[in-house]
């Protein structure tokens, strides 16, 4: 891992090592926030901050955490920036933030935090670590972005809010899919973007 | 005959590994032992002499069906012409309307029934078996699987567990979802874990509930609305449910009540029943138990009684005749595939089934019916109940001979 680029670092979790697709963390927050395009951005920014900055965090002192409350401290410097995050929502997304409801204040124990400060961040100088959470967090970010595009516009048919397919029940002619509003499709649609990225990319299938 | 198995001798390299259409093999495969059947043999051991293979096993199926797609298509049929005799209507308007006016709409006869029924149910089973047909063909074509039978199964059985007022897009949408969901993606006939149909059904279920659970979709007029018998008597008055429900328990039996199309005869799935078990295809152990689970559930709650709710007066013996029990007992839970393969865990899965699908039907205001959603459960389970018996198995083995 020690001579990977910058852009490297930025763009393999993106596709090649997507923290969802490939390790499969952070799926409680994917399935709850994907049903409409807005509340999953707003997460997909909350989490690439956290990201980004506790790991730049955690890489600074990374010397100075004796091995063994190692995970006692990064989840105090996650944890911090966790609130940091909800109180800015709290104070300029009012509506949205209330949506969010606990998913952003459990973004503390979202996986991906956590395993890129115990994964990378421990190991690597802070810019780094700082471009790694980066990366993981628009990897994080493009599968809830894509989950909630094809749920909001075949559950609710708008993207965004706006109506881009016309509801039966406002005079239109497509039949809201009720299931897609479930969090419940989350599972099969992330299921199949998981079999895309494979196909695509076969070095991400285990070996049988 | 002779002109034809010519035709296939000399067609058949081209479609043996190496030949130009070998990619095409799983469908030339199909069509000869469709036309002509097959000749293939075992070639190594261990050699069963047994008639049954899994072609007679799915047309077998497929006939202890017969009786409920008769009552299926005679009741939509019946149904349809009260509701358009009761509101002194003529005939309905629309294509069928055109196609009905040699015939008339009346309930009295047998003729007009099954006529307008099956204008209802042809055109659905059509797409159900076209749409589904379809994804198969793909995956078997991709894998190089050959073709099964158990997919005529599969797109009949989801035929007769919708309501005739379905639009037909919805049917092929949720027979899609169901192949490709539960059945492909775990590799084909015999590795699906769910049963096809019932997950089809579960998902236009879940996806659009206005066109499969309300009032207005059991009957196949516009804006006739008839409850089923169940959502008639979860509205009731708390302890004397049935006084609110005008049909006697013989009409259930029979199947003249408004419902999904093929789960309404309770005689018909007994019938079904008796061709399954002469045969030996389906369980009986998965049927008593879940016979006996769903006696055994909605007897406690009967005896225990409610105040607030209507659901728990409703005595057992009705249950049984009611809702998609009877063709979900005999027609999917029993399905080889997706049961448990051990004896005990059958019996288990079974009254599991039958326990949940009453527990959801009385305990759940939300969903007047519960079996669909019971057996699906029970399938998730079955793989768990085999694992802890035949650990216990291998338990009892070890303190015997130790």
């Amino acid at each position: 891992m020690a001579e990977t680029t910058t852009r490297e670092l930025l763009l393999r979790p993106i596709f090649h090592r997507n923290p969802i697709a490939l390790l499969v963390l952070g799926i409680c927050s994917a399935l709850a926030v994907t049903g409409k395009m807005d509340t999953a951005f707003v997460m997909s920014v909350c989490v690439t901050v956290v990201v980004a900055c506790s790991s730049f965090v955690i890489s600074l002192v990374r010397h100075h955490i004796p091995s063994s409350v190692r995970i006692g401290i990064q989840i105090m410097v996650i944890a911090t920036m966790v609130i940091l995050v909800d109180q800015v929502l709290k104070a300029f997304l009012f509506d949205l933030s209330k949506q969010l409801s606990i998913y952003v204040g459990l973004i503390i124990t979202n996986c991906i935090v956590m395993g890129r400060a115990e994964g990378f961040a421990m190991n690597n100088p802070p810019k780094a670590s700082f471009i790694d959470g980066l990366g993981n967090g628009l990897g994080y970010g493009f599968i809830l972005m894509t989950v909630a595009f094809i749920r909001e516009l075949f559950g609710s048919g708008s993207l965004f809010g706006v109506e881009i397919l016309k509801l039966t029940s406002n005079g239109g002619w497509y039949v809201r899919n009720g299931l897609f509003l479930l969090p419940a499709s989350a599972f099969f649609l992330i299921a199949l973007l998981i079999w895309f990225m494979r196909t695509v990319d076969p070095d991400q299938q285990e070996n049988n | 005959m002779k002109l034809l198995e010519k035709l296939f001798d000399r067609a058949a390299p081209h479609f043996q590994p190496g030949g130009r259409l070998h990619r095409w093999f799983p469908l030339f495969e199909a069509t000869d032992s469709f036309l002509l059947g097959s000749g293939e043999r075992a070639a190594t051991a261990p050699h069963v002499r047994d008639a049954m293979d899994l072609k007679r096993i799915m047309i077998s199926v497929i006939v202890a069906l017969l009786p409920c797609v008769i009552m299926a298509i005679w009741n939509t049929g019946y149904q349809a012409n009260s509701a358009l005799a009761a509101m002194g209507l003529p005939c309905p308007g629309g294509w069928r309307g055109h196609l009905l006016a040699a015939v008339g709409c009346n309930p009295d006869s047998l003729v007009s029934n099954l006529y307008h029924g099956a204008l209802y149910f042809v055109p659905i089973y059509l797409v159900s078996v076209l749409a589904g047909g379809l994804w198969e063909c793909i995956f078997n074509l991709v894998r190089g699987h050959e073709m099964s039978e158990a997919f005529l199964v599969t797109s009949l059985l989801f035929a007769l567990i919708l309501p005739p007022t379905i639009p037909l897009w919805q049917v092929a949408l949720g027979i899609s979802f169901g192949v490709i969901f539960a059945k492909e993606v775990f590799g084909g006939v015999g590795m699906n874990f769910m049963n096809p149909a019932l997950a089809a059904r579960a998902f236009i279920f879940f996806a659009y509930p206005g066109q499969m659970s309300g009032d207005q979709i059991w009957t196949a007029v516009d804006g006739v609305s008839s409850a089923t018998a169940l959502s008639t008597l979860a509205s009731g008055t708390p302890g004397h449910a049935l006084s609110n429900l005008h049909i006697s328990w013989w009409q259930a039996f029979i199947g003249t009540i408004p419902g999904s199309m093929g789960e309404t005869s309770t005689l018909a799935c007994l019938i079904g029943a008796a061709a399954l078990l002469v045969v030996g295809i389906a369980s009986w152990r998965v049927m008593s138990g879940m016979l006996l689970g769903g006696i055994g559930c909605s007897l406690l709650f009967f005896m225990v009684g409610s105040e607030v709710n209507p659901m728990f007066s409703v005595p057992p013996h009705w249950h049984l005749v009611l809702g998609g029990f009877a063709f979900g007992l005999v027609f999917m839970a029993t399905d080889p595939v997706t049961a448990p393969h051990t004896f005990t865990g059958r019996w288990i899965y079974g009254v599991l089934i039958g326990v949940l699908a009453i527990i959801i039907r009385i305990a759940n205001p939300g969903f007047p019916e519960g079996v669909m959603l019971a057996i699906l459960l029970g399938n998730v389970f079955a793989p768990l109940l085999d694992y802890f018996v035949e650990q216990a198995n291998i338990k009892r083995r070890m303190l015997r001979h130790g």
